[in-house]
């Protein structure tokens, strides 16, 4: 039975909305009538509640707890603390960076807002209020909130736990509240190149710290059924099979009797990938009542408790000759990373992959070393929209380049153009070992030029400058430009795992006997669109239309396992999966089709949806009868069903890349920041659903203002932290945000099944060093070289007013 | 602590119910009444995750105790669209758009702008910003909201043209 349907094979292609369309999503239609399902809204009979007792010292010894009081309010049911949790063993849990940190306090408090004691109750005022009852005793110590000063002789000691512990995960420690150290490059060589340059810039670069901040904060219902001894947990989690895998170790419960689901996500950008004191407490707390247990925290415990990002204090020399060719670049970092080593990197690279810094350049020789030391702040150093401190890499090479055009006079884009990799070169391979799958860095620049008409936007500015020496304007233009590429998709199991586990991902596909489809994939989607984009990437490779398929992720018990969403690496990495999952589907249909038609594999040809004989495009079976026949026909030497399983090793990473420019102009009276306009050019490589990844850049380059116009986590003398409220966490509303405008050009990737690259975190990688490129070239002419972000008002005035600009 | 006696109307219903006095109308709506549509975000008012319409006007509901809720008229996001299970026009136009990622400001979002359409009903690109401001967004970077809210606007005076 042929399927009649006269339509056109343009028809056809438009029904699949497969790779390329801009498909609605699916998701929206819950999540628009406030039918979404995300952590907090699930309710349990009989649910308990746990809510934290807080550190309020930065660094402090405790010398009593007191919970007699709190245990008598109404509704309190226990108050469980470090001694609690030591004969279990619980009291520390392992950290995806190889270092452990306290569940609850152990005998001291490293950072405010450290968990010291987790109060259970009926209901979350009563929570709320045994919190307020428990008494502890603290004896205040001295703080290192310095990275600088953190390995002085007389630094006090942070890690008692660990201070006979010189050999850490990452080599030897070469002080007390020393975590590791990591080079890679040409130490000798870079030197000599540095040496004999006509030319070096050197400058500290720091990037602040700074917090993902998703709307919705971090949180989990544990339940232990006893009966089953089975232990459930929905949570906010970015990677939930290795959350179940992490959850099994620590607790000893086997990883089949623990089902760890992660419902719909109100966001992540990194924020969700660790696993927190918050998870365990629930589960124990569960797992001594016998009833279920939800934690979420408030926003002020998310800014103050759960990982924070960058806090890189970075040291930049690049050499060059005298007309702007580079020779050589040298990066240090100082990484902070806060009381307890909490970074989310593959288990091999500790300053996760920094040494993508050599950025979109032809440089010769380079060397980065990182040395991480512990402070008194909240542990993390997540990847914030990024791939593992590549935005941190971007940020450092983009500003190194502006200020080396800056000392040779020479024009922003010209010296990019100027030493970028040439098309003909790649694979590339860069001076620090990556190799680079494909890039057009030239048109892509080119483009980007044109489109905003740099030409003019430079003689306005020189226009500018001269009004504004003759007394007629108070603003500045700045004009910042900037060429980032990513490193995503991580990433090869060879060398990337996180606590030995393979950093691959899987998807699973089955055909229903009707010609529908599930596909179940081992990722999470935090509002990236997954429903909607791998259902395009199974339309387009099994000819199924993506509205027909359901698609499925985030619970332990079904979907394959897989290491999850962050680092943009759901796309290179399941994307590549599903494509290849769905390959197998094909090259089983082929044979069924050959059955059918009673002709040889070889002679079949797949076009859209079908299989049909080539030359003979009549005689043809679609994907939908196929589907049926392998239900219902018994065909010689094929097992009945439709339905392939594929685990991805990626072979290598993906390079994304993009050109960006922005437009600001800046009141030297008030310090205000105007972003007039923004142009990004986003090269991911073959596009899955133009309109998702246009709100992903949108999304992303949001962030990137954020963090360049105001966002920093810092901290006092005495290790309280400023700004863990949104009253002073810069979270750009409607009004501060601009219109961005989006292009791209289109480089697939060689090595990826359909070509894609992953987009979600380049326009933060690419945008934080264009906005402060702008801002920095705004005062350029007036001798400013570089002031550390964020550029908010204040400090964009003291600047101005520095430079002798303001009245 | 004894509980209070609440009535309200919610979206459209009328509902009796006793609470503690301290508790928070969002943890009424959410937890008592199963509205979890409404979400909550902060803990200081900024972020308008949590926004219902009480009243006639747009309230941040983690900051209004259930009792002085008392006797107001409320809608949530879950009785935004019809009877009939029709979406609203903003419903419709923020999925047109893409004015939604993770959707976790979405309710409060659109709860917001039809408050605002029904104060400003053809409002400048300039004025739903400036409307919207009480709702913060971490994923869409407002561009497609704004163009959403713009579209449903307009939709909505064409609708009102023919009735
Ligand atoms: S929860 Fe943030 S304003 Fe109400
Ligand atoms: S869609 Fe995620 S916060 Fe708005």
């Amino acid at each position: 039975m042929n399927d009649q349907t006269p339509i056109s094979r343009e028809e056809r292609i438009e029904k699949l909305q497969g790779l390329g369309s801009s498909r609605k999503r699916v998701e929206d239609a819950r999540f628009t009538q406030g039918a979404g399902n995300y952590v907090d809204d699930i309710k349990l009979p009989g649910m308990l509640f746990g809510d934290f007792v807080r550190s309020p010292y930065g660094h402090a010894r405790i010398k009593s707890i007191k919970t007699e009081a709190a245990l008598a309010v109404p509704g309190v049911l226990a108050v469980i603390t470090a001694e609690d949790l030591k004969p279990l063993n619980l009291h520390y849990m392992p950290t995806l960076a190889g270092d452990v940190q306290a569940v609850l306090a152990d005998e001291k408090v490293l950072f405010q807002g450290q968990e010291v004691a987790f109060v259970v109750a009926t209901d979350r005022y009563a929570a709320a209020d045994g919190v307020e009852l428990v008494e502890v005793d603290y004896e205040g110590l001295p703080v290192i909130n310095d990275a600088f000063k953190a390995m002085d002789d007389n630094a006090p000691l942070l890690r008692e736990d660990i201070k006979d512990k010189m050999e850490g995960a990452h080599g030897p420690r070469k002080h007390h509240n020393h975590i590791f150290s990591w080079e890679e490059g040409d130490k000798k060589g870079t030197e000599k190149a540095l040496a004999d340059a006509d030319v070096v810039v050197e400058e500290l670069i720091t990037y602040q710290r700074v917090h993902p901040c998703p709307l919705e904060t971090c949180g989990c219902v544990a339940s232990m059924d006893k009966i089953n001894g089975k232990l459930t947990l929905w949570g906010t989690f970015q990677a939930p099979h290795a959350v179940r895998t992490v959850a099994s170790l620590i607790t000893n419960i086997a990883e089949h009797n623990i089902r760890v689901i992660s419902p719909d996500i109100g966001g992540g950008f990194g924020n969700k990938v660790g696993v927190y004191p918050g998870y365990i407490c629930a589960a124990v707390a569960s797992i001594v009542t016998g009833k279920p247990v939800k934690w979420v925290e408030d926003r002020i415990e998310n800014l103050s408790a759960t990982a924070f990002a960058r806090d890189y204090h970075m040291t930049g020399k690049i050499a060059a000759t005298k007309d702007g060719k580079i020779t050589g670049l040298s990066a240090h970092v100082l990484a902070d990373h806060g009381a307890f080593d909490a970074c989310a990197d593959p288990t091999k690279f500790p300053a996760g992959f920094f040494s993508i810094v050599t950025g979109s350049y032809d440089i010769p020789v380079a060397y980065c070393g990182v040395d991480g030391v512990y402070t008194n702040k909240a542990p993390g150093g997540v990847a914030y929209r990024c791939s593992f401190r590549v935005t941190e890499a971007a940020y450092l090479i983009e500003r190194m380049i502006d200020i080396l055009a800056r000392k040779l006079d020479m024009d922003p884009a010209e010296i990019r153009l100027k030493n970028f990799i040439k098309k003909e070169q790649f694979p590339y391979n860069s001076a620090l070992g990556w190799e680079y799958d494909s890039g057009d860095y030239h048109t892509a620049m080119d483009k980007a030029l044109a489109s905003v008409d740099y030409n003019a936007l430079r003689a306005e500015q020189e226009e500018n400058r001269a009004a504004f020496d003759r007394g007629e304007t108070r603003n500045l233009m700045g004009i910042g430009v900037a060429f980032f590429t990513e490193i995503v998709g991580a990433g090869p199991v060879k060398n990337c795992d996180i606590l030995g586990l393979g950093m691959f991902d899987s998807c699973e596909i089955r055909i229903h006997p009707t010609g529908s489809a599930i596909a179940r994939l081992g990722t999470i989607s935090q509002g990236q669109g997954h429903a909607t984009t791998f259902a395009q990437i199974v339309a387009s490779e099994i000819g199924i239309p993506a509205e027909d398929i359901t698609l499925e992720e985030g619970d332990t018990d079904t979907a394959p396992y897989g290491l999850g969403t962050y680092g943009s690496r759901s796309t290179p990495v399941a994307g590549a999966a599903t494509a290849m999952a769905g390959r197998k589907i094909r090259a089983k249909a082929q044979m069924i089709a050959a059955y059918l038609l009673e002709v040889h594999e070889g002679d079949l040809e797949w076009d859209v949806d079908r299989f049909q004989v080539k030359g003979n495009p009549e005689a043809h079976k679609t994907m939908k009868e196929i589907a049926f026949a392998s239900y219902n026909q018994a065909i010689p030497g094929l097992e009945p069903g439709l339905e392939a399983v594929s685990y991805y090793d990626p072979p290598n990473m993906t390079y994304p890349f993009g050109a960006y420019i922005g437009v600001v102009d800046i009141d030297v009276d008030t310090g205000v920041v105007d972003v007039r306009s923004f142009y990004a050019l986003d090269d991911c490589g073959t596009r899955i659903n133009p309109m998702i990844i246009e709100g992903q850049v949108h999304g992303g380059l949001t962030e990137s203002l954020a963090i360049v116009m105001g966002q920093d986590i810092s901290y006092d003398e005495t290790g309280n932290i400023k700004g863990a409220t949104l009253m002073d966490y810069f979270l750009p509303t409607a009004v501060e945000t601009p219109n961005w405008e989006t292009d791209f050009t289109t480089t697939p990737s060689p090595h990826h099944p359909i070509g894609a690259k992953g987009v979600g975190e380049s326009p933060n990688v690419g945008g934080v060093p264009a906005l402060s490129n702008a801002v920095h070239d705004a005062f350029a002419h007036k001798g400013l070289t570089h002031t550390q972000m964020p550029h908010d008002h204040w400090r964009i005035w003291k600047t101005a007013q520095k430079l002798g600009l303001t009245d | 602590m004894s509980e209070i006696n609440i009535n309200m109307t919610v979206n459209g219903q009328k509902i009796e119910a006793s609470a503690d006095p301290r508790t928070l109308l969002i943890h009424f709506l959410r937890e008592d009444q199963n509205l979890t549509g409404p979400h909550i975000g902060c803990d200081t008012s900024h972020c308008g995750a949590c926004t219902v319409d009480m009243n006639g006007m747009s309230v941040k509901a983690c900051t209004v105790f259930v009792g002085q809720a008392n006797g107001a008229d409320i809608v949530t996001i879950e009785g935004i669209a019809q009877a009939d299970g029709t979406l609203h026009a903003l419903q419709e136009a923020f999925r047109q758009h893409h004015g939604l990622q993770c959707g976790f400001c979405t309710p409060g979002m659109i709860t917001r702008a039809y408050r605002l359409l029904q104060e400003n009903p053809s409002p400048t690109e300039e004025e739903i910003r400036y409307g919207i401001s009480g709702n913060l967004c971490r994923c869409t970077g407002y561009q497609n909201i704004v163009k959403a809210i713009q579209v449903a606007a307009e939709e909505l005076s064409v609708k009102e043209a023919a009735e």
